[in-house]
């Protein structure tokens, strides 16, 4: 397969993906402001389930003593990480406390020691570069580590394809093509060593020999930071696409960087690669040559609608409200969304902590939503700007019309379940049709229906 | 203690929205006919104002009137009636009766499209169906064609034009006789081409100092306009370049098998409404695929059949009927043409 794909010349092979969106970038709020350690909270509120797959099991009791970074729930299995204390305490209780998609789940509190150092105590250095692959991969469940782009996919799961897939190229995601959000640039340019030890760390857990670092040309402070450490040898390199939202989507990523295709429905391992983000990598970089785990974040907290924004080193399990009470945080939950503009959700609740997925929060004005949308919907012009828009070549435009009619069996044969959801189809549509939210439900009542019939 | 209830609103992502609607693609797309409309109105006078006003006003009217019998909240305000009834008085020969105008315009209006729902719903181009209505009706009106740049245009309106309702319209001989150059012979470029193998001169014809309907006789200012549409992303160039393209290929093809008969392609290009047609009409986007590969074979179909239609045909001009054909095959066209979507796994080859 990638013998094929190799067999074209590379002026064929495009630097970007074809069709995507180009919505205002907005990362001027952020993208010159250093990363700044938070303070701690008094209480951190540790979800047991901040990834995807089963939850943490708790390892400690109320009332016990815990040192800044100790674990403090283990993994369940293959598909779940542990958790790790982010601040020297005493634990109070596990209860169930609100979540930002909105239903209550066990977590952890602790009590942070006041006045106490928080100095790193816990870790010890080992050294990778005598570790068989298997070793770093059980290492990077142990740090606990999960996709920190935003959909906290278990590290180690990723690292572990099937036995047929031969992973020649490991890709590095520094795109952060949602608007606002300046994270992963910000890692780039201030942790360049760490993002280059991680990729190694990762090539030689899936024994890949080449890496690529992909960033978007709205970032070329980044790609420079980086080359100034890149190791002399050549097997890692920086490659600067052209700033599309969604660029920086795995299947948008592999196209634009070494012009493959992942599989509908298949992994990236499938076409030789494995695709990791910027902020993961930099915490596998700096976390395993010490056996630690993850404890804290970048978050950037930005948008007209807060007065001090910035990218901040923020304690996992810290809750929201203490966050956006020091950044004179003004308006209500409604307008708070987590995530990046075009796939983050607005948050339930003020309450809710931050996990290691969210990578930022963004805050608008009443007066920037109304601006942003439609205030009628008119009926479907067959105008095809959402069919020139979708990243994968999908036909909204059809799958719109079949929604309405609720035929969501029929959405199928126009491949329904291959849509990620980036929103790119809502955004063009001139006739303001919630394009991606009718999928979204479209996507539940099929699988509803499905289970339905698997029942009779 | 009970906290205060408060109503949450969550919204589901993308929270941002390009800054382009439906009523401002319209709108625009207004913009780019009313230069069009006003050198129609500066070739033929107080005549084609009149028709202009009477094809929009009935248009709005109808959309107006068939929302409320239908008891809901009006669509007039998304402008797409506006754009059907200037698109179909340009269409019109500008001496044609207003009440006949008034007629067709309803009747495109509301079976073109109130019909079947309204915008969005409407198989055909509304202002196509309402000349076709008229095609069939009003058949010695729609094809008396009046001098451009007649003296006197301004002041006074061309005779046919103010026929009473439900009249015969009253002959306009004398008054051409009268206002006429030596040598009018109220045919258009295409029926000279078609019925005497005389071709008019290219730069006549994009200039548009030809008679002909109210708003074909402009090549070059059409596309211009449609240029300005172009730039701004609210129309499919592909569909222009797939209708133009064809038809100067078609055409070319039969010019070159036989020159001495057939029209060249840059006549065919800039003669009778294939401009308007092409930069207009094809461009509908209610009535075209919406597939890319879709869009370009809708363009090329309507390309050739106007050339056939013109060609073998027992009319001289094929762009409307080329066109209509083009909106009923659309669905058809969009579903055979679905795009190949990323990352499609390819039927699993048999082991050698």
């Amino acid at each position: 397969m990638s013998a094929i794909t190799h067999a074209i010349p590379p002026f064929l092979r495009g630097g970007t993906f074809a069709h995507g969106v180009h919505p205002e970038e907005n990362k001027h709020y952020t993208a010159g402001k250093p990363i700044q350690r938070f303070p701690f909270p008094r209480e951190l509120n540790l979800l047991l389930s901040q990834h995807a797959g089963k939850p943490s099991v708790p390892l400690v009791y109320p009332g016990q003593e815990v040192v800044r970074g100790e674990p403090i729930a283990r993994a369940d299995g293959f598909m779940s990480v542990p958790l790790h204390a982010p601040a020297t305490g005493v634990i109070k209780k596990i209860e169930l406390i609100p979540t930002a998609k909105g239903p209550r789940k066990p977590a952890i509190i602790l009590a942070v020691h006041p006045g106490e150092s928080q100095e790193m105590r816990y870790g010890a250095p080992r050294d990778i570069d005598t570790m068989s692959p298997e070793d770093i991969i059980r290492a990077v469940q142990d740090a606990g580590l999960v996709g920190l782009g935003g959909a906290a996919f278990p590290t180690h799961v990723k690292l572990s394809p099937p036995p047929e897939h031969n992973v020649d190229t490991i890709l590095i995601n520094g795109c952060e093509c949602e608007p606002y959000l300046t994270t992963d640039h910000r890692l780039m340019i201030e942790q360049p060593e760490q993002l280059v030890k991680g990729t190694q760390i990762l090539m030689r857990a899936m024994q890949a020999e080449r890496a690529i670092i992909g960033t978007e040309d709205n970032k070329q402070d980044a790609a420079e930071a980086i080359r100034r450490v890149l190791p002399k040898d050549g097997s890692i390199t920086v490659k600067v696409v052209p700033t599309k939202y969604p660029q920086g989507a795995e299947k948008m990523l592999a196209k634009a960087l070494v012009n493959r295709e992942i599989p509908s429905g298949g992994y990236p391992s499938a076409v030789g690669l494995g695709v990791y983000n910027v902020a993961t990598t930099v915490q596998i970089g700096a976390l395993l040559p010490w056996q630690r785990g993850v404890i804290e974040r970048v978050v950037t907290v930005t948008g007209p609608g807060i007065e001090k924004p910035g990218n901040y080193l923020v304690a996992i399990g810290t809750p929201l409200r203490f966050i956006l009470e020091r950044l004179g945080f003004r308006g209500s939950s409604q307008y708070l969304i987590t995530g990046g503009p075009m796939m983050g959700e607005t948050v339930s609740s003020l309450d809710v902590p931050i996990t290691k997925g969210c990578g930022g929060f963004l805050v608008l004005r009443p007066e920037d939503v109304q601006e942003q949308s439609i205030p009628q919907v008119y009926p479907c012009i067959s105008c095809g700007k959402c069919v020139e828009a979708c990243p994968l070549y999908l036909n909204p435009c059809q799958l719109g019309k079949l929604a309405v009619k609720r035929r969501y069996e029929e959405m199928e044969d126009y491949h329904l379940f291959d849509c990620f959801e980036c929103g790119c189809c809502s955004y063009v549509c001139p006739a303001g049709i919630p394009l991606v939210q009718y999928f979204r439900v479209s996507k539940a009542m099929n699988r509803d229906l499905k289970s339905k019939a698997a029942e009779k | 203690m009970t906290a205060p209830r408060t109503k949450a609103e969550l919204r589901s992502s993308p929270h941002l929205h390009k800054p382009m609607s439906v009523d401002m693609i319209m709108r625009h797309v207004v913009y780019a006919l009313l230069p069009v409309c006003a050198y129609a109105v500066y070739q033929f006078g107080i005549s084609a104002l009149a028709l202009l006003a009477v094809c929009t006003l009935v248009c709005v009217g109808t959309e107006h009137l068939f929302c409320r019998l239908a008891g809901r909240a009006s669509t007039i305000n998304d402008w797409s009636a506006v754009i059907t009834g200037l698109l179909l008085a340009l269409t019109l020969p500008p001496s044609f009766p207003l009440w006949m105008a008034a007629v067709a315009s309803f009747f495109g209006m509301a079976v073109g499209k109130m019909f079947f729902g309204g915008l969005g719903y409407n198989v055909m181009n509304p202002a196509l169906v309402g000349r076709a209505f008229a095609q069939a009706a009003f058949t010695v009106p729609m094809t008396t064609w009046t001098p451009a740049l007649a003296p006197g245009r301004f002041t006074e309106f061309i005779p046919s034009t103010l026929t009473p309702p439900f009249l015969v319209p009253t002959p306009v001989d004398e008054w051409i006789a009268r206002v006429a150059t030596e040598g009018f012979t109220g045919a258009t470029p295409l029926a000279l081409m078609k019925f005497e193998q005389t071709s008019t001169d290219t730069l006549q014809l994009l200039t548009g100092t030809v008679s002909g309907s109210a708003g074909e006789t402009s090549a070059l200012l059409i596309l211009l306009c449609g240029l300005y549409l172009i730039a701004r992303k609210m129309m499919d160039w592909r569909i222009t370049a797939g209708v133009l393209g064809s038809a100067a290929a078609v055409s070319g093809l039969f010019y070159l098998i036989r020159p001495e008969i057939y029209p060249d392609p840059l006549f065919t290009l800039f003669s009778g409404g294939l401009m308007l047609g092409a930069v207009f009409m094809a461009t509908d986007m209610v009535a075209s695929p919406e597939t890319s590969k879709g869009v370009w074979i809708y363009g090329a179909l309507i390309g050739v059949l106007t050339v056939i239609i013109r060609l073998f045909g027992g009319l001289n001009e094929g762009v409307m009927y080329a066109i209509l054909l083009g909106n009923a095959m659309s669905p058809l066209i969009s579903r055979v043409t679905q795009p190949r979507r990323y990352g499609a796994v390819k039927k699993e080859k048999a082991p050698a």
